[in-house]
């Protein structure tokens, strides 16, 4: 749960207490991730593309679950019902209405970071595991919404909706699949939300939303508004697993009630403690994570990703409790000490 | 008219059900100020194990007992192994370990007894219809064992020492301790009693909704909802509250919204009763110092 590492130190001081990066290393870094982040494209199988960038999209809505419930400490076990929003608001508007997938991102955005604002209300006067417990029963719950007859002729019932993913355009250089593509696609979203979510953390808003994690009392004494800081935390939160659930729905083409059960809100819940809570990029980790890892204990029984999933989630909150981003922090450190 | 008789009987009859899930939760609520998120999947995997040994010839009532005793090993079990270690870790923590532990139980039982939907036995039969066809035997039945459970809880918490060192212990662990109650044991004893209760109610349960991993998931949802009616920290309240809402989703299951939107009704609930009245019905208003 510390985050104290992640608080980011006034400008002035930032020089003297952490070795900072010179320019011309931070464009080095920038360069390399970009490569690290294109090669899978030409490098992998179509298969292994396709499940590269589901973990994508899953590290987003992981990370969209961090803002709300890592960095501000509402605990939300219902994001699966942002994810099925957004997964939804986007098959809706391009199976009936023939918007391109573009054009469906920032309606899909929109609502669910409307809907997550409304939900921030009733979650204020919940406090710890009552709002565990009734975003839970939400998680729950969700299935039978999207089943419910009246809304039928829009969200296609049982049977769901089908979609096509969106072609390259001509313009660009080379010839694309529309499996690469749609890996760049979700790549290109995916980073301007862990930057936009980066951005808003490092800053003002940041240092005031752990502070009402950590101590809202103090945190009020200081002047902060929590309600405010707190329906606009979760509307940021539903809003960027909304925009993975977009993805995800034209990267798998498909929607579906029982595709967005309990076990996607676990799933998050998952990804979030295995990659670290209240970290940015422990959320890609967890994304990652939640996406391989179920692939290899698929290979021993139906039953065992579920099994294994349990096992090291309880084995992270003993041993790790700050995820991966909590282990490469302490290794780091170390190294900087030595070095 | 008669018609919306039997909704109302079928729906006490659920309501005991939900009744004894919910005691189960206050049960823990009130020793340890957590709600067990795994509750259902536990009582799940009771009812597999009385399955089994109804399935291997073990008379009815024997192994109903002995699926109550392992059960309260369990129970006592987890709190020893998971519970205890993470005590003082933050509500996150906390409810990372319920979900874990959701999540390895209800996957085990699915991996050792398989996916397929059992029939499960009800000891109660009769030879004709009771009350003018109004109410099954099963229903008779399973709304007296669950007020049996009940009365047996109250008296066990009322008239006996280690009821009241149980509620000593929750109520206040230091001074407890400072008489001599070991108050880890009493926490690890309500997780058993805890345990213990819901593998009645997935007994009672599964001759009516059949035997299959996920049966518990929609009775837990309406045991929080009937726990938080009643308010949480109340047995007596709890009881009230599953009554209710196993009567109250009957008729609106019946006459309002359909049964396909049922588990709805329960998060309505939930959500109603945290906004309008957080303590419930016989909860008591905590403030707390800051």
């Amino acid at each position: 749960m510390s985050a104290s590492e992640n608080i980011p130190l006034p400008a002035g001081l930032t020089a003297a207490a952490r070795p900072s990066l010179a320019g011309w290393q931070r464009g080095l870094l920038v360069v390399a991730g970009a490569v690290v982040a294109i090669a899978p494209a030409f490098l992998l199988e179509s298969f292994q593309l396709f499940q590269l960038t589901t973990a994508v999209i899953m590290g987003l809505a992981v990370l969209g679950l961090n803002m709300v419930t890592g960095y501000n400490g509402q605990i939300s076990l219902g994001h699966g019902a942002f994810y099925a929003l957004g997964a939804y608001s986007t098959a809706i508007l391009m199976s009936h209405l023939d918007w391109s997938f573009w054009a469906t991102l920032p309606v899909s955005a929109a609502v669910c970071g409307l809907v997550g604002y409304g939900i921030g209300f009733p979650a204020l006067r919940l406090g710890g595991l009552y709002l565990a417990l009734t975003t839970f029963s939400l998680a729950v719950a969700v299935p039978q919404i999207l089943k419910y007859k009246a809304f039928e002729d829009w969200t296609g019932g049982v049977q769901g909706l089908f979609l096509v993913k969106p072609d390259a355009p001509a313009w660009l250089p080379g010839e694309l699949t529309s499996d690469q593509w749609m890996y760049f696609v979700a790549v290109i979203v995916a980073a301007a939300c862990f930057l936009l979510c980066w951005n808003l953390i490092r800053g003002r808003i940041g240092r005031a939303l752990m502070a009402t994690r950590d101590h809202p009392v103090a945190a009020e004494a200081m002047g902060m508004d929590i309600a405010t800081l707190k329906t606009r935390a979760f509307a940021v939160s539903a809003m960027v697993t909304g925009i993975a659930g977009s993805l995800s729905a034209v990267a798998i083409e498909f929607v579906a009630p029982d595709s967005f059960s309990l076990m996607v809100s676990i799933t998050l819940f998952v990804g979030m403690v295995v990659g670290g809570v209240a970290s940015i990029l422990g959320s890609l980790f967890g994304g990652l994570f939640v996406i391989f890892v179920p692939n290899i204990a698929e290979a021993i029984s139906k039953a065992a990703p579920g099994v294994i999933y349990g096992i090291i989630l309880i084995a992270f909150l003993f041993i790790l409790p700050d995820g991966f981003a909590g282990l490469l922090r302490r290794i780091a450190g170390r190294l900087r000490r030595r070095g | 008219m008669d018609g919306f008789a039997h909704q109302i009987i079928a729906g006490i009859a659920t309501g005991g059900i939900y009744a004894s899930v919910a005691l189960a939760l206050v049960m823990i609520y009130q020793a340890t100020h957590h709600v067990n998120f795994a509750q259902g999947e536990m009582a799940t995997l009771s009812t597999f194990i009385a399955w089994a040994m109804v399935e291997a010839g073990i008379p009815y009532w024997l192994a109903f007992v002995a699926t109550v005793l392992v059960s309260f090993i369990i129970g006592v079990l987890v709190e020893r192994l998971l519970m205890r270690p993470v005590q003082n870790a933050p509500v996150l923590t906390h409810v990372g370990v319920f979900i874990g532990l959701l999540l390895i139980v209800g996957n085990m039982t699915g991996w050792i007894f398989g996916y397929t939907t059992k029939v499960f036995p009800s000891p109660f039969t009769s030879s004709g219809p009771l009350m003018g066809g109004l109410i099954s035997a099963h229903e008779l039945g399973s709304t007296a064992v669950t007020l049996v459970v009940l009365t047996l809880v109250f008296l066990f918490f009322r008239y006996t020492s280690l009821g009241l060192a149980m509620r000593a212990a929750a109520y206040n662990p230091r001074s407890a301790r400072l008489v001599g109650i070991r108050v880890g044991w009493m926490l690890a004893l309500g997780w058993g009693l805890a345990a213990a209760i819901g593998a009645v109610a997935g007994m009672m349960v599964a001759p009516v909704v059949f035997l299959d991993p996920t049966m518990m998931t929609g009775i837990l949802l309406y045991a929080f909802a009937g726990a938080l009616i009643g308010g949480i920290d109340n047995p007596l309240g709890a009881v009230i509250g599953g009554f209710a809402v196993g009567v109250l989703e009957n008729l609106a299951g019946a006459y309002v919204v359909g049964t396909e939107l049922k588990l709805t009704v329960a998060l309505a609930i939930i959500i109603g009763v945290l906004v309008v009245r957080p303590s419930g019905l016989l909860g008591r208003v905590v403030a707390s110092r800051v």
